[in-house]
């Protein structure tokens, strides 16, 4: 095992310890990512060593392969570094189980949850056997992302019960809070246990949003799936459509005009800037620093009506398309938008100068909810809460697509800190809207000419297409697979949010209960994103 | 003539009923100015009132008569209080029965029947509520009592009117002490009253409420009770502020015609007062809860000093 540290890429190190029990995946476009298939009872062993290589892990799904004439498959993606990799398992219809990765990987234990409950799938050797996503009033034998499974038809309710991790002693009491909450925002439930104020366990019940995006994705035309893919998470529904249409291209060749690719650019640094305005301003109130709120939004509010003016739409939602994007900009929209951020820069360098100036505010912000960085790197967050943590990843900068590829012009200074309590989300947030404008003014005024959308052919039956994208709230994942008949047989949407979740659960231990709503406008996860 | 005092006591009441939400909305309407917001005016809170009146009332199953007596006795209070506190006059008949510190029993009452009323459906947010209020009282009432005492020492009464009248006569100009004792109560009202940076009354966010975590289940005419009783109190405590520190303008006794001045003198007093609440709300975050020992540590020091400062210097 030890001359396998020498190896840096993760592709040698399972070709180096499986030799001929790994095959790579054939017929797929080098624009995607490479996909080993291993023996089953070889997966975790993979996994283990691809630990060991500093690897991190970005994403665990099932697909059911009926349609081909095979079992299930079972996929885990890594990340070290600018490298993805995957590792596919073929697991046979009447033996639906897999090793559990949960022993090397944190995170793995709430995505195999997932394909538990949906895929009916196990987990062997997987701690936690409760449902994830998918609630105890539906039969247990009803797995929905199963092709047997038929989503038209209602279900009966049976009777079920999710058993709660429970805290005893004297003094302990719980505080259940939501699934409906009081402000307006999604539903999730959050259970306390606390003594006194002070919590000293966290435990999310999600899934109350689930909507069957995934099932929905196989019965589209991958046209209308890039619609669908901007509805994932509302407010990230940029991030979401580029990287659907991404992972698309990447099954089918499809290169990009130019232009096109730096117009995705500047509609996902626009909602960047958008969001993080509206979370600076939350974070500030939920410390009773309403100010910053009221001004933030205005800030935000004028990216918006940009938005509206010159693309159609206040959130850009359905401007990115599989091809290229749909609509252009002139020399007018460039200058408009030149001036807003000159605007939107002057005033917003004035509320951070509040923000850093206001003790009262530092008070409330500065070591509250922290994620220690190497529990960070244990739960493999991404994002905005993994910079806050010490962890430096950015698909802008290790998985670029044009024009972020061009490290030399654009030099993306993506601020890395290392403290991981409110503060360092906050700062994150704020230096990522300093280079935001920054990048966002370079992008306008170097401006390529030339088409915005190219020919986008249909991918061939048993394709995959693999795509990583630096939304706002962090990486998001999309890997599609096509059917025989060149149909959509899986699309796997991961949310920055399936994984930071955890994070949030983790940093929550040690403050006191009225600390909790800022931690969590602090991470600010998408619940929709999560619950799919 | 010897009605005269009585018509005083009614029509203060009265003024309290009726001025306390506007000077709410006025609060409000200049917090909104300061964040750069349109105000919805200085009448949104009769309007919230009138709103929660004509609601029904939605009772828990297991609500006792606590829970339904409370919002009654906290609304009574609020208005025997407005009796006792010099507004335009000095000549309160209540005023003479009942001092400073009876006063302070009056909202104690109130505070612990709504604390009794928090816990008593049983819900994790009204115990929590309750448990931080108490929490808060056991801090605020000893430093108020030390506040108050160290102005009655001037005045050697502590009866409201009393104090009032030896002020304005002028013998306690400037004194050390008193500066010591506004200090500290001025810390206090914020934290009695449920201001930032004590406690957020504008906030949704039920982990971190601590008076409104008490009265989350009440509804429709409950709820407007309590709603207006806290409103009430707010008006109280500026109106006691101003009573104790700044009684210029107060009608003195058997004077009639100075009445109409005094109520120019509250509304532009309590305009001023309004202002710099406003000041402190917009320029400060809400505290860490467990900073809250601090903060009222720090007014009961303040008050203590000013009693010291009493007998040293004065």
């Amino acid at each position: 095992m030890n001359e396998l540290r020498e190896i840096n890429k993760l592709r040698d190190i399972i070709a180096a310890l499986f030799g001929s029990d790994a095959k790579k995946e054939e017929g797929q476009y080098p624009l995607s990512v490479l996909t080993y298939i291993l023996p089953r009872e070889k997966f975790a062993d993979a996994a283990r060593a691809l630990k060991k290589a500093y690897a991190l892990l970005a994403a665990e799904w099932a697909t059911d392969e009926t349609s081909f004439g095979r079992g299930f498959g079972i996929f885990a993606c890594y990340r070290k570094g600018s490298e993805y990799l995957i590792v596919k398992v073929n697991v046979p219809l009447e033996d639906p189980t897999f090793p559990s990765l949960s022993k090397h990987f944190v995170p793995a234990y709430r995505f195999e949850r997932q394909i538990q409950s949906l895929m009916g799938i196990t987990p062997v050797g997987n701690p936690d056997a409760r449902p994830w996503i998918k609630f105890e009033d539906w039969p247990q034998d009803a797995w929905p992302l199963r092709k047997a499974f038929n989503a038209s038809k209602p279900l009966p309710r049976v009777e079920g019960e999710y058993k709660w991790v429970k805290a005893e002693g004297e003094g302990v009491y719980e505080i259940p809070v939501g699934p409906v909450h009081a402000g307006i925002i999604e539903p999730g439930h959050f259970r306390f246990q606390a003594v006194g104020e002070d919590i000293i366990n966290l435990e999310e019940r999600l899934g109350y949003v689930h909507k069957g995006i995934e099932k929905k994705f196989e019965s589209m035309s991958w046209e209308n799936g890039a619609r669908l893919a901007g509805r994932v998470s509302g407010d990230t529904t940029v991030a979401h459509s580029i990287a659907y249409c991404m992972a698309l291209e990447a099954m089918t060749g499809c290169k990009l005009p130019e232009r096109a690719h730096w117009l995705r650019a500047i509609f996902l640094e626009r909602e960047r800037i958008a969001n993080h305005l509206g979370d600076i301003g939350a974070i500030c109130n939920d410390a009773a620093f309403s100010f910053m709120l009221y001004q933030l939004s205005r800030l935000r509010e004028l990216i918006l009506r940009t938005n509206y003016k010159l693309f159609g739409h206040r959130f850009i939602m359905d401007k990115v398309i599989p091809g290229g994007v749909a609509v252009d900009i002139d020399s007018t929209g460039k200058k408009e938008m030149l001036s807003e951020l000159d605007n939107i820069s002057k005033d917003f360098e004035k509320l951070v100068v509040i923000y850093e100036e206001s003790p009262s505010l530092e008070d409330r912000v500065r070591d509250t909810g922290i994620l220690r960085p190497e529990r960070a790197r244990e739960l493999c967050v991404v994002g905005i809460a993994a910079r806050a943590s010490g962890l430096n990843l950015d698909c802008r900068i290790f998985n670029p697509f044009p024009p972020y590829d061009r490290h030399d012009r654009i030099e993306l200074g993506v601020p890395v800190l290392i403290t991981g309590d409110v503060h360092a989300r906050a700062w994150v947030r704020i230096q990522e809207i300093r280079e935001s404008i920054r990048i966002t003014r370079y992008m306008l005024e170097n401006f390529p000419d030339g088409e915005i959308i190219s020919s986008f052919t249909r991918p061939s039956p048993g394709i995959s297409g693999f795509a990583a994208v630096e939304g706002w709230r962090g990486e998001i994942i999309y890997w599609l697979q096509a059917g025989p008949k060149g149909e959509i047989n899986r699309c796997m949407v991961r949310d920055p949010s399936s994984v930071n979740w955890l994070g949030l659960e983790q940093a929550i231990p040690g403050n006191i209960v009225p600390d909790f709503p800022l931690c969590n406008k602090s991470f600010n996860q998408s619940y929709s994103g999560h619950d799919l | 003539m010897i009605l005269y005092p009585f018509i005083i006591e009614v029509f203060q009441i009265l003024l309290v009923l009726a001025v306390a939400p506007a000077f709410a909305g006025w609060v409000k309407a200049l917090k909104c100015w300061s964040q750069g917001r349109t105000s919805p005016g200085l009448f949104q809170p009769y309007r919230d009132i009138i709103k929660l009146f004509s609601k029904d009332v939605v009772l828990a199953e297991n609500a006792s008569w606590i829970f339904r007596f409370t919002p009654y006795l906290v609304f009574g209070v609020s208005v025997l209080a407005g009796g006792i506190v010099p507004m335009l006059s000095v000549d309160l008949p209540l005023a003479a029965t009942a001092d400073v510190i009876a006063l302070v029993a009056l909202f104690a009452i109130a505070r612990f029947f709504t604390a009794l009323a928090g816990m008593d459906i049983g819900t994790a947010f009204g115990g929590m509520g309750s448990s931080r209020e108490m929490t808060i009282a056991s801090l605020a009432e000893p430093a108020m009592l030390m506040a108050i005492f160290t102005v009655s020492l001037a005045s050697k009464s502590t009866s409201l009117s009393q104090m009032v009248q030896v002020i304005y006569s002028g013998q306690s100009v400037l004194r050390p002490s008193v500066a010591f004792a506004l200090l500290a109560f001025i810390l206090i009202a914020l934290a009695e009253t449920g201001r930032i940076p004590v406690d957020n009354p504008a906030t949704h966010l039920e982990l971190t409420m601590i008076h409104e975590a008490m009265i989350l289940e009440y509804s429709g005419r409950h709820l407007a009770l309590i709603e207006w009783a806290g409103m009430m109190k707010l008006f109280l405590f500026v109106m006691l502020g101003i009573a104790v520190f700044a009684p210029w303008g107060i009608a003195a006794s058997g004077d009639l015609t100075a009445i109409p001045a005094a109520v120019l003198f509250m509304i532009l007093k309590l305009a001023i007062v309004g202002a710099g609440l406003v000041l402190i709300e917009t320029g400060l975050a809400k505290m860490r809860l467990f900073r809250l020992t601090e903060f009222l540590g720090s007014a009961f020091l303040l008050a203590t000093l000013g009693m010291l400062s009493y007998f040293i210097l004065e």
